[in-house]
C-alpha cells in the first residue's frame, strides 16, 4: 500500500557534488540486507528452475529443461488460466463493488470520512483465517445463507455454495475489497468538488458530470486499486484450500504443493516465476496506462 | 554465462555440496553409542505428532514420569512434517511420529537414528507382527504407535444403504453426488481406485496408476471435498453422507453420532501403521528413545488408545481396554488377524514420485 | 440553517446505500465471529444460550499463548531491522539517487508475491543449512517491512524542507550529523507510522511465515492456520473476538493521540 507521491525535492540535488563516500552508510546496509535476502532468494529459484528435483526436496545439479516444458502442459497452463480468470473476476467485483463506497465516502463530511475509513480498514485487523473461516458458516449448507433464503421462502432446499469456485470468488472479494476502496478513495477525495458544481451548473446532468468530471480523474485510482486486488488474489492460496475445499486450485496451491506436498522445488520455483512474471506485467500494464490517462488528461 | 550468473551458479553449487558433506558426515555419526545412565532431567525433548492424535496432557505426564522438559509441536499431515524436516539440517525436533513408509524413506536418508533397544524394553509388549512390518522390520528406526486401515466412515440414514464396496464412492449413486469426501494427502488418494481396480496399494506400474488416475478425475466432480482432518465433522453436520476415512478417525465422529458406521470395502484396503522415529540431528537421544519406551509401557498406551480412539499395537495394552470402549467403537474390535489380510504400504524409493505426480495431476485438474 | 436558500442543496442520500452494503459484506463474518464466541455450545451450528466460558480457555491455551509470544518477538524484531534500514535507505535515496532503480529496488518487496519472498527465502535458508526459528521469520518478515518502511519515510521526506540540511552542511556538520540533528527530528512522524504499519503487517502475516518458519516455533496465524484445518473451535472465534477488541482500542488511541498532537501545532 504505497500511497506516495515519488517527487523528487530539487533543493537537495545540489548536494550531488559532494557525494563521494557519503551515500554508503544511507545505502549500503539496506541494500547488501535486500540483495542477500531478496535478491538473491529469486536469483536461486530461477537458478533452480534449470534442475532437477531431488526426492525430499531441494535439488539434483543435473540441467533440464523440463520444468520449463512442463508448465506448457494443458494441465497446468488450466490452473493458470483458471487463475488469472478467477483474480480478473475478484478485481472487477472489487471495483464494482468498491467503487460506489469509495465515492459516497468521499462525498462525507471530513468527520464522517475518518470513521468510514477506519470502518472500511477494520475488518483487516483481526485474523484474516478467522474472517475467512467464518464464510463457512456462512455459506455452509446449514449456515446463515441459506437458513435465510429458505426463511424468506425464496429457496425451498439448502443450496451447495460452500466448496466451489463461487465461493472462492466471495472469499477472495471480501478479502481485498478495502485494497480497492483505499486508492479510489484517495483519488476520488482530491477531486476538487468545485469542479463538479462547475460542470453541474453548466447544465451537465450529474450522470454527464459524473462521467466527464469524476471518472476520468479518478481512475488511476481505481488501476492501482485493480492492481492491489489482482496481485495478492491470484497467488492466494488459502482460500481456495479452505473454502474451496481443495477441489478448485490455483497457481498458489500448485506451488505451495511442489514445495511441501510433491517436494518438487525446481518446478515449484518454476510456477513461482511465471506468476511473478505475470504479475509484474499487470503492474508494468497498470502504470502505462495510468501515466497516459494523467498524460491525457492533462493535455485534454 | 554472463559473469554474475556464473558467479551465482558457482556459489550454489558450493553450497550445494557443502550441504551434502554436512549430510553425510551427519551419517557417518549414526552409530555412536548411547548413555544408558545419562541424565534425563538435563535434556529437553521436542516432539511433534499429528494434531489430536495424542492424550492432552501427555507432555505433562511424561516430564513428571521422567523429568524431562518436553514440548509436543503438531503436524496435520506426513507431508507437512517431511517438508519441515528435509527443509533444514535442524528442525529443532527430536521426535517425529510419521507414518511407517515415511519412517522408511527417512531411515534410508540418514535422517533417522537408529533406535537403542538397551533403552527400549518396552518393545516386548508389542503384538510380534509389530516387528515384523515390511517398511521396517526388526523396527530399526521406528516403533509403532498406532495402526489400522481406511475405508468408508458413513451415515446409513443418509446413505440409505450400508456400502460394501470403493466404487460405491468412485461412482455414487446421484443422490450421494456432492456428499461424499476423499482423502487427498500421500498414497491414500489413490488407494481406493487401486484397490477398486484389483491392483496393488503399492504398484508401481505405469498403466495401473495411469488407470487409477483417471478413475480419480472422474470421481473429482461428484465429491464435495477433499479432506484430511474435518471429514467426521462433515458426516456429523450431515454436509456429507460418506467419507474415506481411517477406522480411527471415524471414530470421532460415532463419538458425536453413534449411528456412524465405519466399513471396509470388499476389495480390502491398506494396512497402514503410524510410528514414532527419532531424528539423527536430536541432541537428545536417549530422552527421545526414553519417550519410545514410555508410550510402549502397557499402561500409557491402553491410556493413549482410550484418548485417541486409535487401535495400537500393543498386546498388553489392547487386552486392558476397556470393553465398553469396544462397543460403542467397533473398529477398535478389528482384530490382528484381520488387520493383517490388508496390504502394508511401503516406500517406493525413486517409484514414490508416481504417486506424488499422480496426486498433483489429480488435483490440478479443474 | 434557517434560511433554506443559503443552505447547501442536500445531495441524495440514497448514494450511501452501496456503502452501507459494502459494510453489510465486510462485517457480516466478524459479526458471526464475535456472536459465535459467546455460544456456550461447542458445535458451531447450534446455539445454545450465552457464555463467556471460551475466553479463559484462550489463556490457558498453551499453543495459542506460544504461538502470540512468538508473533510479538517477530513483529518486534522485523520492525527495529526495517525501521532503520528503511529510514537509512529513504534517507540515501532521496539524496544520493538520480535513477529509479534504488527506489523501485527498496520498494519492489512489498510488491512482489509473498509466495515467492517465501520460498525464495526458504530456498536460500536450506541451501545455507541455516536451522529454521524464529530468526529466519524475523529476517523474512524485515524484508517486505524495510520496504514499506521505505515508502512511507520518502513520502515524509517529500514534504519537509531541504533548506535546513542545506544550513547545517553550509555551517560544517557532515551528513552523519546533519542526518541525525537536522533530519531525523523531522522525519520523527513518518519514521513512526511505517514503524507502527510493518509491526501490523508482521502480526498477522501468514504465507512468508509459513514457509519460514520452524515447526518448533509457529507464529500465532500458522497456530491459528493448524487449528483452523481441524475445523474452527469457539475458543478461536474468542481468539479472533479479543484481536478484533484489541485493534479497535489501538485504532481509537492512535486516532485520539493524532488529534492531540495536531491541534497542539
Amino acid at each position: 500500500m504505497t500511497t506516495t507521491s515519488h517527487e523528487a525535492t530539487p533543493g537537495v540535488r545540489a548536494s550531488r557534488a559532494r557525494r563521494g563516500l557519503a551515500p554508503v552508510p544511507f545505502l549500503a546496509p539496506g541494500m547488501i540486507f535486500l540483495i542477500v535476502f531478496m535478491a538473491i532468494p529469486v536469483g536461486l529459484l530461477a537458478f533452480y528452475t534449470f534442475f532437477k528435483r531431488g526426492r525430499f526436496g531441494g535439488l539434483v545439479f543435473e540441467f533440464t529443461l523440463d520444468n520449463w516444458v512442463k508448465l506448457t502442459e494443458p494441465l497446468y497452463l488450466g490452473v493458470i488460466a483458471q487463475s488469472i480468470g478467477m483474480a480478473l473476476v475478484v478485481t472487477l467485483l472489487a471495483l464494482a463493488l468498491g467503487y460506489p463506497m469509495a465515492y459516497a465516502i468521499a462525498g462525507l463530511s471530513p468527520k464522517w470520512r475518518t470513521v468510514a475509513l477506519i470502518a472500511v480498514v477494520l475488518p483487516f485487523w483481526t485474523n484474516f483465517l478467522v474472517r475467512t473461516y467464518a464464510w463457512i458458516l456462512l455459506l455452509n449448507n446449514a449456515g446463515l445463507v441459506n437458513q435465510a433464503l429458505q426463511g424468506l421462502g425464496i429457496i425451498d432446499d439448502p443450496i451447495s455454495m460452500l466448496y466451489t469456485p463461487q465461493a472462492i470468488a466471495i472469499g477472495l472479494l471480501y478479502m481485498y475489497l478495502p485494497l480497492m476502496v483505499l486508492p479510489l478513495y484517495a483519488s476520488l477525495q482530491q477531486l476538487d468538488p468545485s469542479l463538479r458544481e462547475a460542470a453541474t451548473n453548466l447544465g451537465a446532468n450529474p450522470w454527464r458530470a459524473f462521467r466527464t468530471v469524476t471518472l476520468p480523474l479518478s481512475l488511476p485510482g481505481a488501476l492501482t486499486g485493480c492492481v492491489f486486488v489482482f496481485v495478492p488474489a491470484m497467488s492466494n492460496f488459502v482460500i481456495p484450500e479452505l473454502i474451496g475445499g481443495g477441489k478448485t486450485i490455483m497457481v498458489g496451491n500448485l506451488v505451495r504443493d511442489q514445495f511441501f506436498e510433491a517436494r518438487d522445488w525446481p518446478f515449484g520455483a518454476t510456477l513461482a516465476l511465471l506468476l511473478t512474471i505475470i504479475l509484474v506485467l499487470v503492474i508494468v500494464l497498470q502504470s502505462a496506462v495510468s501515466r497516459r490517462v494523467t498524460e491525457g488528461g492533462r493535455r485534454g | 554465462m554472463s559473469y554474475p550468473f556464473r558467479r551465482l551458479a558457482l556459489a550454489g553449487a558450493a553450497a550445494g555440496l557443502l550441504a551434502l558433506t554436512a549430510c553425510s558426515s551427519a551419517d557417518a555419526g549414526g552409530g555412536e553409542a548411547l548413555d544408558p545412565e545419562a541424565d534425563l532431567s538435563e535434556q529437553t525433548l521436542t516432539v511433534s505428532i499429528w494434531a489430536d492424535y495424542y492424550p492432552e496432557d501427555l507432555a505433562a505426564q511424561f516430564e513428571e514420569a521422567t523429568g524431562v522438559k518436553t514440548t509436543i509441536v503438531n503436524h496435520t499431515t506426513n507431508e507437512d512434517i517431511v517438508a519441515k524436516l528435509t527443509a533444514s539440517a535442524d528442525s529443532g525436533i527430536d521426535v517425529a511420529f510419521v507414518s511407517g513408509q515415511y519412517a522408511q524413506a527417512l531411515g534410508e536418508q540418514g535422517l533417522l537414528a537408529e533406535l537403542d533397544k538397551a533403552l527400549i524394553p518396552n518393545e516386548k509388549n508389542l503384538y510380534p507382527e509389530a516387528l515384523e512390518l515390511a517398511y521396517d522390520e526388526g523396527n530399526v528406526y521406528s516403533e509403532p504407535y498406532a495402526w489400522g486401515t481406511t475405508g468408508l466412515c458413513y451415515r446409513p440414514d443418509l446413505t440409505g444403504f450400508a456400502p460394501t464396496s470403493w466404487n460405491d464412492l468412485l461412482a455414487p449413486k446421484p443422490e450421494l453426488v456432492g456428499k461424499t469426501t476423499m482423502l487427498s494427502t500421500d498414497r491414500w488418494l489413490a488407494m481406493p481406485a487401486l484397490k477398486a481396480l484389483g491392483y496393488s496399494v503399492n504398484t508401481t506400474d505405469d498403466a495401473e496408476l495411469a488407470e487409477a488416475q483417471a478413475q480419480l478425475i472422474e470421481t473429482k466432480p461428484t465429491l464435495l471435498a477433499y479432506d484430511d482432518t474435518t471429514f467426521y465433522s462433515k458426516l456429523v453436520s450431515g454436509e456429507a453422507a460418506m467419507v474415506e476415512a481411517w477406522d480411527g478417525w471415524c471414530n470421532y465422529g460415532i463419538a458425536e453420532d453413534p449411528t456412524i458406521e465405519f466399513v471396509v470395502p470388499d476389495e480390502g484396503a491398506d494396512l497402514w501403521v503410524d510410528t514414532m522415529t527419532v531424528l539423527e540431528s536430536s541432541q537428545n537421544k536417549e530422552a527421545a528413545m526414553a519417550f519410545l519406551n514410555y508410550i510402549l509401557d502397557p499402561e500409557v498406551q491402553t491410556w493413549v488408545a482410550e484418548n485417541i480412539l486409535y487401535k495400537v499395537p500393543n498386546q498388553a495394552a489392547m487386552e486392558a481396554l476397556d470393553p465398553a470402549l469396544l462397543e460403542s467403537y467397533p473398529t477398535l474390535g478389528i482384530t490382528v488377524d484381520e488387520l493383517f489380510e490388508q496390504e502394508v504400504i511401503v516406500d517406493l524409493g525413486e517409484d514414490s514420485l508416481k504417486y506424488v505426480d499422480l496426486n498433483s495431476e489429480v488435483l490440478a485438474t479443474n | 440553517m434557517a434560511d433554506p436558500i443559503t443552505r447547501p442543496r442536500r445531495r441524495f442520500r440514497g448514494i450511501l446505500v452501496p456503502l452501507w452494503l459494502g459494510y453489510v459484506f465486510l462485517y457480516l463474518p466478524i459479526l458471526v465471529v464475535v456472536i459465535m464466541s459467546f455460544n456456550d455450545s461447542e458445535n458451531l451450528f447450534v446455539w445454545r444460550g450465552f457464555s463467556l466460558r471460551w475466553y479463559p480457555e484462550v489463556f490457558a491455551d498453551g499453543a495459542l499463548m506460544q504461538g502470540l509470544g512468538n508473533t510479538l518477538v517477530v513483529a518486534t524484531g522485523a520492525t527495529a531491522i526495517a525501521t532503520v534500514l528503511g529510514t537509512l535507505l529513504a534517507y540515501g535515496i532521496q539524496h544520493y539517487t538520480r535513477g529509479g532503480f534504488v527506489r523501485a529496488f527498496a520498494i519492489a518487496p512489498a510488491i512482489l508475491p509473498d509466495l515467492l519472498l517465501g520460498i525464495g527465502l526458504l530456498t536460500l535458508f536450506a541451501l545455507l543449512g541455516i536451522t529454521l526459528g524464529l530468526h529466519s521469520v524475523i529476517l523474512a518478515h524485515a524484508v517486505f517491512a524495510t520496504a514499506f518502511v521505505t515508502a512511507i519515510v520518502l513520502a515524509r521526506m517529500a514534504s519537509i524542507d531541504p533548506s535546513l540540511e542545506e544550513a547545517s552542511r553550509d555551517l560544517g556538520a557532515g551528513p552523519v550529523r546533519t542526518f541525525l540533528k537536522v533530519t531525523l527530528p523531522q522525519l520523527a512522524p513518518g519514521i513512526v507510522a511505517g514503524a507502527l504499519l510493518a509491526f501490523t503487517l508482521s502480526l498477522d502475516e501468514f504465507v512468508i511465515a509459513f514457509f519460514t518458519t520452524a515447526p518448533t516455533q509457529p507464529t500465532l496465524p500458522i497456530v491459528i492456520y493448524s487449528m483452523v484445518r481441524f475445523g474452527v473451535t469457539p475458543e478461536v472465534n474468542a481468539l479472533a473476538t479479543l484481536l478484533l477488541f484489541v485493534s479497535v482500542v489501538t485504532v481509537i488511541a492512535a486516532q485520539r493521540l493524532t488529534r492531540l498532537t495536531g491541534s497542539s501545532k
